[in-house]
């Protein structure tokens, strides 16, 4: 373009005012671009300060491990130049400092804390910490080695001077590796926790296998009645819709109270079992508060999200290709299975995608019906952000989450592009 | 999708246990919310039905659920927090997400791709993750267990519905239509008011309607980020089903059903009047 142009004139084009045409254009559209971002800043801004950065916040959190070294400030640069591996207590002034430490740290109430973050490593150290505190505001002259070990003998441990030097490190891998049931034995090496301690990943498993199931029910129960809903005429097939899109726009409490009142044991359900005496008073089916609650009641909130990506997708596929098919001679099932199927492969991609990722991040429902057996990672995430206020493990876990949430999107985005997310 | 008339004796029966299937697969959908209905009638505090109320004896139904709710200060205060809280976040929802998509629909804007993922995050995030981070940071910044915290939290959940039902409402927009108003002498605030809103208005009111339903329902993130007071109907109906399960929540969730209900017929009638405005005949 620009060729044709500079070859046709001698000059360069200008505008009215004599600046070269390329230099105007440029301008017009440096001023639109910052239009567009000036525009776009508010918003970007907002989610920027009220989302991303609580999100970084949380992740930061899964590796901080500032505490111990800010209460043991005196402690900790002398334990950074102790060799671990030498098989030798730490000298007496480091016993010193640590003395000092605790008299500050008990004055400061922060001495509990640094227990507190220890005990996550090691059972028993709250109570290490606190007694040894108690007692040590006592002593007043050295030789403070002796003494401490005379206070409680886990100061004369070796493994006691490795842990505590490896936590007074400012990050920490700690947290990811007990979010995974790993921990660091007491040379550092990374080992599985006990077996009696290894419920993450099995609760990870679990997410998993229930987040399969319900995605699987979802979709053979979605396939039919989006076909159906797909091929009918658009009369009935609007009013049919309204059966899909009302329980999609009723709150998820209500769905899951509803759930509630079904499935418990003096539910309708049970009731009428045993009504029809299918089923004896004495044993009326345990079907909530277990892994069958959450998965009936899930199945039945997600199901429309499944339902309306098949749906858009089968809408567009011209019922004359399994006419043709018929027409060649195709039996009913072949025509489905090598015509219609695969034409719907993008709309089942879709939404068994949306309605996986969505599953594997639930928690009210668990929380609600799950009892037990059905309770799914975000319920323990949850329980170690209020009630056993394990910060550092919920961030890590929620982290784990994330990142398996991301590739799954990434995934998604691959199949049917985020900008064509249907909501309608 | 009618019988065919060359259909086998074969084909004859799948085609009416299809129906059937597909009947039952809508009862599943809709059973649970239909059931509620009656028990939050119910005249003793169980889920269940009666042996009255299956006579259809007035004696075994009563309104005292009703009455609950609307002389419980608890419930009295979680409509209004509701109500409240899901106003403003509408209004920082709205007017961000609109503006930030008029400009990520300008061909000009450059990163489109980045940007748009970074502005829908919040919908992809799972809510106890976000829930998670919010409770950490707000707490940091004072923010938690205000009502302004809250407010915020459910504005950065409800923008991408915003952003995304504006931006598609943007792609069908003949830009020519600006164009035509500057040339006719209109200011760019003038175009802004009388051309470009009239038109994108239908995308606008159904992100506005999507972000205030999802402040409306959102439980996860207030469960964390506030508090007894700023507590909401979906806050009130969970710590109320954790504890003590009154048959008020099925009033509750009987009222909400016709919430939805309205709101499902709203968002249909903006549709239409959307496809009448661009020349689309319903079909």
């Amino acid at each position: 373009m620009q060729t044709d142009i500079t070859d046709a004139a001698p000059q360069p084009l200008t505008t009215a005012d004599g600046t070269p045409l390329k230099t105007s254009l440029a301008r017009a559209e440096r001023r639109n671009r910052l239009r567009a971002l000036l525009l776009v800043a508010p918003l970007f801004l907002f989610i920027l300060m009220f989302f991303l950065v609580p999100i970084g916040d949380m992740l930061f959190r899964s590796v901080e491990n500032r505490i111990v070294g800010e209460v043991l400030h005196r402690t900790a640069p002398l334990l950074a130049s102790w060799d671990e591996t030498s098989g030798e207590l730490p000298p007496e002034e480091v016993f010193r400092a640590l003395v000092d430490d605790f008299k500050e740290g008990r004055e400061a109430r922060t001495i509990v804390k640094v227990g507190r973050r220890m005990n996550y490593e090691k059972s028993g150290m709250t109570s290490l910490f606190r007694g040894t505190a108690r007692k040590a505001a006592r002593l007043e002259a050295g030789p403070y080695k002796a003494a401490l070990i005379k206070i409680n003998k886990k100061w004369g441990e070796i493994e006691t001077w490795q842990l505590l030097k490896r936590e007074s490190a400012p990050v920490t891998l700690s947290y990811y590796l007990a979010s995974v049931d790993l921990r660091f034995d007491d040379d550092g090496a990374i080992v599985r926790q006990p077996e009696d301690k290894q419920i993450y990943t099995q609760l990870f498993v679990r997410t998993l296998k229930l987040s399969g199931l319900i995605t699987f029910l979802c979709l053979l129960l979605g396939y039919p009645i989006s076909y159906l809903l797909a091929t009918l005429p658009t009369r009935t097939s609007n009013l049919l819709m309204i059966l899909v899109l009302l329980p999609f726009w009723t709150s998820l409490l209500v769905r899951t109270t509803a759930w509630i009142a079904l499935l418990q044991k003096e539910g309708v359900i049970n009731d009428t079992l045993v009504m029809l005496g299918l089923i004896s008073n004495d044993n009326r089916l345990a079907m909530i508060h277990n892994a069958t609650g959450t998965v009936i009641a899930m199945v039945h909130i997600l199901l429309p999200f499944m339902v309306l990506p098949l749906y858009s997708v089968m809408k567009n596929i011209p019922p004359s290709y399994v006419r043709a098919a018929r027409s060649l001679g195709a039996t009913p099932l072949t025509a489905f299975l090598r015509v219609y199927l695969p034409n719907t492969v993008p709309g089942i991609g879709a939404g068994a995608i949306l309605v996986f990722i969505i599953a594997i991040g639930y928690y009210i429902t668990p929380a609600l019906v799950g009892g037990v057996s059905g309770t799914l990672i975000s319920n323990l995430i949850a329980y170690h952000m209020s009630s056993s206020l394990n910060w550092g493990l919920a961030a890590a876990l929620g982290s784990v989450l994330l990142a398996l949430v991301l590739v799954l999107y990434f995934l998604y985005d691959k199949v049917v592009g985020i900008d064509n997310m249907k909501m309608n | 999708m009618s019988l065919p008339a060359y259909a086998g004796p074969l084909e004859r029966i799948w085609y009416y246990a299809f129906r059937l299937i597909c009947g039952l697969i809508f009862f599943f959908l809709i059973a649970p919310l239909v059931v509620i209905v009656p028990l939050s009638f119910n005249a003793v505090p169980f889920f269940t039905f009666t042996p009255e109320m299956l006579a259809l004896d007035p004696a075994g139904y009563s309104l005292q659920w009703y009455e609950d709710f609307f002389s419980n200060e608890n419930w009295h205060g979680a409509v209004k927090n509701s109500f409240f809280i899901a106003v403003f976040a509408t209004l920082i929802a709205t007017t961000l997400g609109t503006i930030g998509a008029l400009g990520l629909s300008r061909s000009q804007m450059p990163y489109k791709s980045a940007v748009m993922a970074i502005l829908i995050s919040p919908m992809i995030v799972p809510l106890i993750i976000s829930a998670a981070g919010m409770y950490f940071f707000y707490s940091k910044i004072g923010l938690a267990s205000t009502h302004l915290g809250v407010i915020l939290a459910h504005a950065a959940l409800g923008t991408p519905f915003v952003v995304i039902t504006v931006t598609a409402t943007l792609v069908g927009f003949d830009q020519s239509l600006v164009r035509a108003a500057y040339n006719l002498g209109a200011s760019p605030t003038v175009t802004f008011f009388k051309v470009i809103v009239p038109l994108i208005l239908p995308g606008v009111i159904s992100g506005a309607l999507f972000a205030f339903i999802t402040s409306f329902d959102e439980v996860v993130v207030i469960l964390f980020v506030g508090s007894y007071e700023q507590r909401t109907i979906p806050w009130q109906m969970f710590s109320g089903i954790r504890e003590q399960i009154s048959p008020t929540i099925l009033a509750v969730a009987t009222m909400l059903i016709l919430v939805s209900i309205l709101l499902l017929t709203s968002l249909e009638l903006i549709r239409r009047r959307g496809e009448r405005l661009r020349g689309i005949r319903p079909g």
